[in-house]
């Protein structure tokens, strides 16, 4: 194959382009730097960023892992809106799915709050019917618990007037009231039956919504030891909304994905999921380059297992409702081949 | 995962590298990291080694199809239908639990739930 043949590869939000293999390999090369310069992380050595681009300019509509080579998938968000909760739930584990999920279409657990009971209820007859782990999952969703739509004052509204006291107050108040529904909900759940609980997109409204679910996932681990407890983030660093708040003596505003899986091993999370941003304007291939650098660091000393969100729009799966075969195979293949990832 | 799109984004995944559940030992590698936090490489390993199967069997389905009925740990439902007498869910969980000696929420629950089953524990290291 000479130097100047177009390979198709994707860009990030799922566009086909043409580029040759020095393209490709360069944009590698920009990512890590991206990652290295951003994170403060390592580079991918070189043999990490040549196997990546072996994935990357190979032409086959779809590619996978050695043999062997597998992972366990923690399939979130198993329900459908097209089919019964329970059918759906069936549907997963007759795919091959690893676990599966009971949610709520609104995936919040302040929503969930108001229909525990049948949450419930829902558990314990997919555990009836389930052989497949079953857990039940939201996310903390901190935004949720001020005005209009919560108790709290709106600190996206005291903010840009200043008040920046007001709104720390205001963000403290909502992650205790989250922290209290994550762990009612948590409790009801297991009493259920569930296997485990989702801590989904961690830290979306950032620092406070990181520290509601990390002293939730610490009052759960100690209410039962035996539940699984999965903390999946939502960016590659928590924003510092608040500023000002730690735990366990660590700041949370602008955690990397190393310092994020410390402190979820802290608090008692048996499965971590960082996730990292997309750029829609660079490919795949660069998006897939900076992720697996900015992870990197994480499977060195981890200690719980680490399982990437690798769904729509994050780690380098182009954001698009439909994200082309081609590309999410390569980023899967990539995250098990190079990181030797725990899951997905 | 964050799947996003479940059978788009899922479904290229499972292809491309999944372990696929219980159309081999998905579920059970699953199982430990999810309970015992174990990471994939001991998980598997701990799995194979009480199937008395190799870590790649864990990931063939051909194989893991005999392993599981062996063991009565459950197999896909159409399957099922096919094989009259196979383990179904419940049963296949109480078989797991013993199997892999780990704690089942939801099979520590059900013995509690009848009588003549309570005081009876799958695992070691009781109930949760």
């Amino acid at each position: 194959m000479g130097t100047s043949t177009k390979l198709m590869t994707r860009m990030g939000d799922g566009t086909a382009v043409q580029m040759t293999r020095e393209e490709l390999r360069a944009d590698i090369e920009d990512g890590v730097a991206a990652a290295v310069k951003r994170a403060k992380v390592p580079p991918l050595d070189d043999d990490e960023a040549a196997h990546l681009l072996e994935i990357f300019a190979a032409q086959e509509r779809m590619t996978g892992v050695e043999a062997g080579d597998e992972v366990v998938l923690s399939c979130d968000g198993s329900t459908s809106m097209r089919a019964s909760r329970l059918d759906s739930l069936t549907d997963a584990e007759d795919l091959g799915s690893d676990l599966c999920e009971l949610q709520q279409p609104d995936y919040s657990y302040k929503a969930v709050k108001t229909v525990v009971p049948s949450e419930q209820r829902l558990m314990q007859e997919a555990q009836y019917r389930l052989t497949i782990p079953v857990q039940y999952g939201a996310q903390a969703d901190l935004g949720r618990y001020s005005k209009p739509d919560g108790p709290c004052p709106n600190w996206s509204q005291l903010l840009p007037e200043g008040r920046i006291d007001e709104a720390r107050a205001a963000q403290e108040e909502a992650a205790a009231e989250s922290e209290e529904d994550m762990v009612r909900i948590g409790e009801a759940l297991w009493e259920a039956g569930a296997d485990g609980m989702n801590f989904d997109t961690t830290g979306a409204a950032g620092d406070a919504d990181f520290l509601a679910v990390l002293k939730a996932v610490r009052r759960l681990r100690e209410a039962c030891p035996d539940m699984s407890i999965e903390l999946g983030m939502a960016s590659e660093f928590v924003l510092g909304m608040h500023g000002e708040l730690e735990w366990d003596g660590a700041r949370l505003a602008g955690a990397w994905p190393v310092e994020q899986l410390r402190l979820a091993e802290l608090a008692g999370a048996t499965i971590f999921g960082p996730a990292v941003n997309m750029n829609t304007g660079r490919t795949v291939a660069w998006n897939v380059a900076r992720a697996l650098a900015i992870i990197k660091p994480c499977m060195d000393v981890a200690e719980i297992p680490v399982h990437p969100n690798v769904g729509m729009g994050v780690c380098g799966v182009p954001m698009h409702p439909f994200p082309p075969i081609d590309a999410v195979s390569r980023v899967s293949r990539a995250f098990v081949e190079i990181l030797r990832v725990d899951g997905l | 995962m964050g799947s996003g799109d479940a059978l788009g984004a899922h479904l290229a995944h499972m292809l491309a590298s999944g372990m696929n559940g219980m159309r081999t030992a998905g579920d059970l590698v699953m199982r430990m990291q999810m309970t015992r936090g174990m990471r994939l490489k001991e998980a598997k390993a701990y799995v194979a080694d009480r199937l008395g199967a190799s870590v790649r069997d864990l990931s063939d389905g051909v194989v893991m199809q005999d392993v599981r009925s062996e063991f009565g740990i459950g197999r896909l439902t159409e399957l099922e239908n096919e094989c009259v007498g196979e383990a179904t869910a419940m049963e296949a969980k109480f078989n797991i639990a013993e199997l892999l000696d780990l704690p089942i929420n939801c099979v520590n629950r059900f013995r509690d739930r009848v009588p003549s089953l309570a005081g009876e524990r799958g695992t070691k290291e009781g109930a949760s």
